[in-house]
């Protein structure tokens, strides 16, 4: 139980995939101009990391070390080459949107380095949850991002969600306010570089003030060892 | 007889940053009075909103800091960003332009970077590129001189027009931009860069009213005003000449081989170095000392950069004027510049001694 706490921790927060470690920015930066972009991709990419490192994990002690890399991106490409053609078949709006950056999940660092430096090591059932939690730690940027850029940039959330859901999930979309220009720049790439350098600053203030919350308590007790001490 | 112990640098100029500013900011006043003659009192609106919105901002981001705010303010660093944005946009842009603008250029671009001395990028500069690249439409919607209009906008119109989109006339930006002949009339280097790409030769759209023999009407004038702004600064020793000197020699030689090399598609020297925000970039913008290069042969090569990119997006990019990127794209090559032009150390052996 201690090890499901301690991988959605790492996951989610102290190992970020998109805050901390910094990988896969390249999706990370491109595709999150709207929260269904990112939601598609956070998924299509949470699908192959789960994949990927239940598979590494399975084959780990059959390869040479020597030819493992080469064997992690076969599967990693297989899998991505599904997911790819599930979007083509169910989602076709959403893999018209996404473009060249389904196929480009291949080349996301966040999975093959998960399946280098945790499925390679890992029995099935902490990798897979290993790769839940990173993948979901990845999604939960991209949909903050996607929807940060999405609110400045055109004032609405949720705008094309029937390419993801079907046509019922236009009842998502949600205007927010309406302007007669839209603030471009949070929708071009410049936006997404300032956005993520605000979330990243955004989670070191929050690191920072827990250590100082922590930092104050441990101090406290050891005043009051002192002053037992001294009695 | 006391002998005080006093650190170098011996010699130096009494002036404090404070007081650097403020000369800075007075001599850009001939400019502005200029452009608020001839082109109407929208400038002096959008001065009053951005230094209200760059103190605003610079106090917020001070008190997060937990920072003294009256030392920060009476430093008059945020009173230039400010007026060197507000003198940049389009007069009559609607008020959230230039508030968004400036509180971009003081809470990201500055103060983000830890403040004044801290920023890699000019403030004005870059917030005046997110402002093009956000809203195109209004950052172009450039009103003719006076002289040019066919509606005469009082003061009260110029208030009217920010604030609303309208002036109290009930005249939209689009219709005031429409001249007396009924054309749609934009600045010279727009108007030249339209007409070029229609099939016009030079001399053909150098007809249109909009120009002024070699230079565009009303914008001669403003450049010359800040060129002597400009010089009073070198004069009084608070720009070095080279950054200036360096920009428009660079532009004036390359905009010279270019018109003579295809005279029917490239203007002369003299209308690149009079038309536009040229006077004003080279010596108010570009001579930053925060983000300009720091040795003096460092100043040469920003200079020439800059020129260099101004000349190639004006006559080949998307852009008819370019001072905004051709500044940012400097900036970042300033730590290379200042690592390869670090001046001899007195008393080392020079580089071709080494060898």
């Amino acid at each position: 139980m201690s090890q499901l706490k301690e991988l959605t921790l790492q996951g989610l927060w102290k190992n970020n995939p998109g805050l901390v470690q910094l990988l896969g920015l390249c999706p990370l930066l491109a595709v999150t101009s709207t929260i269904t972009n990112a939601l598609g991709l956070g998924l299509a990419t949470l699908l192959v990391l789960l994949g990927s490192n239940v598979a590494v994990s399975l084959v780990r002690n059959h390869i040479a070390n020597e030819i493992r890399i080469p064997v992690f991106v076969l599967i990693i490409a297989s899998l991505v080459t599904v997911v790819q053609l599930m979007m083509n078949a169910y989602t076709f709006g959403l893999y018209e949107s996404l473009g060249i950056f389904i196929p480009l999940i291949v080349t996301n660092c966040a999975i093959i380095g998960r399946a280098e430096a945790f499925a390679s090591k890992n029995a099935v059932l902490p990798s897979a949850l290993d790769a839940i939690m990173m993948g979901l730690g990845f999604l939960l940027v991209l949909l903050i991002l996607g929807g940060m850029r999405e609110i400045l940039g055109q004032g609405t959330l949720f705008d094309g969600a029937d390419l993801l859901f079907g046509s019922w999930a236009k009842g998502l979309r949600i205007e927010l306010f309406t302007v007669d220009s839209h603030f471009l720049l949070a929708m071009l790439p410049p936006g997404a570089f300032i956005g993520m350098g605000l979330l990243i600053a955004l989670k070191n203030v929050i690191d920072n003030r827990i250590k100082q919350q922590n930092a104050i308590e441990k101090g406290s007790i050891a005043r009051a060892r002192v002053t037992g001490a001294a009695q | 007889m006391s002998f005080k112990i006093a650190s170098s640098p011996h010699q130096h100029n009494q002036r404090s940053t404070a007081q650097i500013m403020r000369l800075v900011v007075l001599a850009c006043l001939p400019g502005i009075a200029v452009q608020a003659v001839l082109f109407g009192y929208g400038v002096l609106i959008q001065l009053l909103l951005a230094i209200i919105t760059a103190w605003l901002s610079e106090a917020l981001i001070l008190v997060l800091r937990k920072k003294a705010i009256m030392p920060r303010l009476k430093d008059n660093s945020a009173l230039l960003t400010a007026v060197l944005l507000a003198v940049a946009i389009p007069p009559y842009a609607p008020w959230w332009i230039i508030v968004i603008g400036t509180a971009f250029a003081i809470i990201m671009v500055k103060q983000l970077y830890g403040g004044l001395g801290h920023n890699l990028f000019n403030p004005a500069m870059a917030a005046y590129v997110l402002l093009l690249v956000s809203f195109p439409l209004q950052m172009t919607q450039w009103l003719p001189p006076m002289s040019l209009q066919s509606v005469d906008l009082t003061p009260l119109d110029a208030v009217c027009s920010i604030f609303t989109q309208f002036s109290c006339s009930g005249f939209s930006l689009t219709q005031l931009q429409t001249s007396v002949d009924g054309i749609t009339m934009a600045t010279p280097l727009d108007t030249l860069r339209t007409d070029l790409s229609r099939g016009l030769t030079l001399s053909e759209s150098m007809q249109r009213p909009v120009f002024f023999s070699f230079a565009g009407t009303g914008w001669l004038w403003v450049n010359l005003a800040y060129l002597a702004g400009g010089i009073l600064l070198i004069q009084q020793k608070i720009i070095s000449w080279r950054i200036p000197v360096s920009i428009l020699a660079a532009l004036f030689l390359l905009s010279g081989i270019a018109s003579l090399a295809s005279p029917d598609t490239v203007a002369g020297p003299l209308f690149h170095l009079f038309s536009g925000g040229t006077m004003l970039a080279a010596f108010f913008i570009a001579t930053d000392p925060v983000s300009a290069s720091t040795t003096n042969r460092g100043r040469l090569i920003f200079g020439a950069a800059i020129g260099v990119i101004v000349f190639l997006i004006r006559n080949f990019g998307g852009y008819p004027d370019a001072y905004a990127f051709a500044v940012l794209l400097a900036n970042m090559a300033v730590p290379l510049i200042d690592y390869y032009t670090r001046p001899r150390t007195y008393g080392h052996r020079t580089r071709s001694e080494l060898k």
